[in-house]
């Protein structure tokens, strides 16, 4: 037996996926990615940066990918690696990658890092932000016009806050063309566990909703039991309309590929800083996926103005004065959230059903 | 969303999640019967759910789907039932190291076919039988492969109680030195018997990714193969009290989350975790019980079967 699991250790480590191409006078940028990079959701909507940049910063650039680090010391070993085949930036796109990435961090002056989702200062380390809950907004306004029955169901792995933006978002934005409307949450409590998912959504399908929106790591199955079951579906992180040709509406998904670029571009203008940046709909990070056949063009237009709205300042979406569904004053009239309290959301807005667990 | 329609839909959510542990379950107990302890069902399953969306996205075939998931599952059973009975290694960590092992190849091997479109089985009313009221739509509203674990169940039941094989299964898994000395061979039904429960349990695993998920996803099984080891102990080796043990898992994951969709005000952390709360609290139900009645498990399961000593 021990032979054996030598043997799958030899071929798990000598196989991992490791992309490089050939030796130039190029800089180097690495990328860590925690999943698998054809997960249609996260990790697919970052690798596709990454080949943005490989492309438009051709024979400037090379990127070196490795898929499926775990937020562990495993994160250092993987960057120490990339560094040592000459990696000038790293990109760490996962919340747990902070820890590891400090500690390289203070190892390599020389080498910058990026880090997603987390705030800390250091000379060589610059933070980014994104502002997912914007489109869940306007995914929002899409599925309260398409609800014939005001009923609309919200599929969720984890009550963390990033969720919770999402959600109460996608609220908002059913409450500001349907008053009537409301979002039921059932939650899974696991980011994947396929069965359960089906079975969450099954189940809210049952209960009279005629348009499922949700928040999974992998959205194929939540999609395709939409689309077997006859419910529009609003998807997450990434355009899976092939798979549900006939009940797509919208989704939420990314583009990364121009901050991307800009960032490697300022790499190699010597022109890069520490700090902090926010992608949203306004730097066309975030952005809404295809629309269905079934969404009409006048809502089409709708979104649109709204989506400009967002863009310039004029719409908010978490605005002062915000009450929570307790009736409870969350921001007072006038202010505007920030990423600290965005950061510490715990409650549900008014026209959320469901539980919320108390932390 | 009055009672009856509620309950109906829990119940036919509960034989819906039950299945795939119902199949993993039935064939542990097929494969325990005769003596040999199967922990490698977990990464049993996983490999059954990626061959059935491999073969299922090339060939486009259900059939050929099925049939490819049994084969892995038979060729698994048999390499596990190979080093239980060649080498006489320990059953406790050949069965872990199945699953470990299966579990990373499965992740690998499957990367390419996340989010690849499948043909999926779709559910398959039975004429007649599924007008009946409450019973019809919860258990003959279902797929084909719900349809095949009804008859999968008494059919392994006979197999154990009923032939002339169950008799050699029952006498190698209490005492194989007299079964071999009366002729039975004992390497040959425990090769069967846990080639026969690994080909269950990947049909399981295939149910999860052809029905349920329809499509492959990296740990699709996420503990269930686990969940159907533990419930064979409360079943005291019986198929039917496995089927019992898999319905009450699935009435758990089915019940919890419909509860949320209807608005019960209970935490769903709470609710989450009643699946596993259950089948300890069974378990340990189970286990008391068995103080007063003999333990019925198999006097030889586990112990590895040397004829030369």
């Amino acid at each position: 037996m021990p032979h054996i699991l030598f043997v799958f250790l030899v071929i798990c480590f000598t196989v991992l996926p490791v992309y490089s191409a050939n030796e130039q006078k190029t800089v180097k940028a690495g990328f860590l990615f925690v999943g698998p990079i054809n997960d249609y959701g996260w990790n697919c909507a970052q690798n596709e940066g990454r080949l943005f940049v490989e492309k438009k910063l051709a024979g400037k650039i090379q990127t070196v990918a490795v898929e499926n680090v775990p937020e562990s010391a495993e994160a250092e070993r993987v960057m120490e690696r990339m560094i040592a085949q000459g990696a000038k930036i790293i990109f760490a796109t996962s919340f747990g990658y902070l820890e590891p990435v400090l500690k390289v961090a203070r190892r390599h002056p020389d080498v910058k890092f990026m880090q997603l989702s987390r705030f800390d200062k250091r000379p060589n380390l610059r933070t980014y932000f994104y502002l997912h809950y914007q489109g869940s907004y306007l995914a929002g306004v899409v599925a309260g016009r398409m609800s014939k029955k005001n009923k609309i169901g919200f599929v969720a792995a984890h009550p963390v806050p990033p969720l919770l933006q999402s959600i109460n978002a996608f609220a908002l934005g059913v409450r500001s063309v349907n008053a009537k409307a409301t979002v039921k949450v059932v939650w899974t409590n696991k980011w994947v566990d396929p069965a359960v998912e089906a079975e969450a959504a099954k189940g809210l399908i049952d209960n009279g909703i005629d348009v499922l929106a949700f928040d999974q790591s992998a959205p194929v199955t939540i999609v395709k039991t939409a689309e077997s079951n006859k419910t529009y579906v609003i998807g997450c992180y990434t355009d899976d309309c092939q798979f549900a040709p006939n009940y797509w509406l919208t989704g939420v998904s990314f583009d990364w590929g121009p901050y991307y670029a800009r960032i490697c571009q300022s790499v190699l203008d010597g022109t890069w800083q520490e700090g902090t940046d926010v992608c949203d709909i306004k730097t066309g990070n975030v952005k809404l996926s295809s629309f269905g056949k079934a969404v009409p063009e006048p809502l089409r237009k709708e979104v649109a103005a709204a989506k400009e709205k967002i863009a310039n300042g004029s719409l908010v979406v978490f605005a002062g004065p915000l009450k929570d569904r307790e009736g409870r004053e969350r921001l007072s009239a006038g202010a505007k959230p920030n990423i600290k309290w965005l950061a510490g959301m715990n409650f549900f807005v008014p026209g959320v059903e469901g539980t919320l667990p108390k932390n | 969303m009055d009672d009856l329609a509620f309950i109906t839909a829990v119940a036919a959510g509960m034989v819906r999640s039950g299945t795939p542990v119902l199949l993993a379950a039935v064939g542990e107990c097929l494969t325990e019967r005769s003596g040999i302890l199967n922990l490698g069902m977990e990464g049993i399953m996983l490999a059954g759910a990626l061959t059935a969306v491999i073969v299922s996205y090339l060939t486009g075939n259900i059939f050929f789907a099925i049939i490819a998931a049994l084969a892995i599952g038979a060729l698994i059973g048999l390499l596990h039932a190979f080093l239980c009975l060649y080498f006489h290694v320990n059953q406790v960590a050949t069965g872990i190291a199945v699953t470990i092992l299966l579990s990373g190849i499965t992740a690998f091997c499957g990367i390419d076919y996340v989010g690849k479109s499948i043909h999926s089985i779709s559910a398959y009313k039975v004429p007649w039988l599924s007008e009946l009221p409450f019973f019809g739509s919860v258990f003959f509203n279902q797929d084909i492969l719900v349809y095949l674990s009804y008859a999968i169940v008494p059919l392994t039941y006979f197999l154990i109680n009923g032939t002339r094989f169950g008799l050699s299964l029952k006498a190698v898994g209490e005492e194989p030195r007299a079964a071999a000395a009366a002729g039975v061979s004992v390497f040959r039904t425990r090769c069967i018997a846990t080639a026969l429960g690994a080909m269950l349990a990947a049909l399981g695993g295939a149910y999860l990714s052809l029905v349920y998920a329809q499509g492959w996803t990296e740990n699709i099984t996420a503990g269930r193969g686990w969940i159907a080891v533990g419930l064979v102990m409360f079943a005291s080796w019986n198929p039917w009290k496995a089927v019992l043990g898999a319905y009450l898992f699935g009435l758990a994951i089915s019940l919890q989350l419909r509860l949320q969709a209807a608005g019960a005000d209970v935490s769903p952390y709470l609710l989450g975790m009643a699946p596993y709360l259950l089948v300890i609290l069974v378990l340990a139900v189970s286990k008391l019980r068995q103080k007063k009645i003999p333990a019925a498990g198999p006097t030889a399961l586990s112990i590895p079967y040397l004829p030369q000593v």
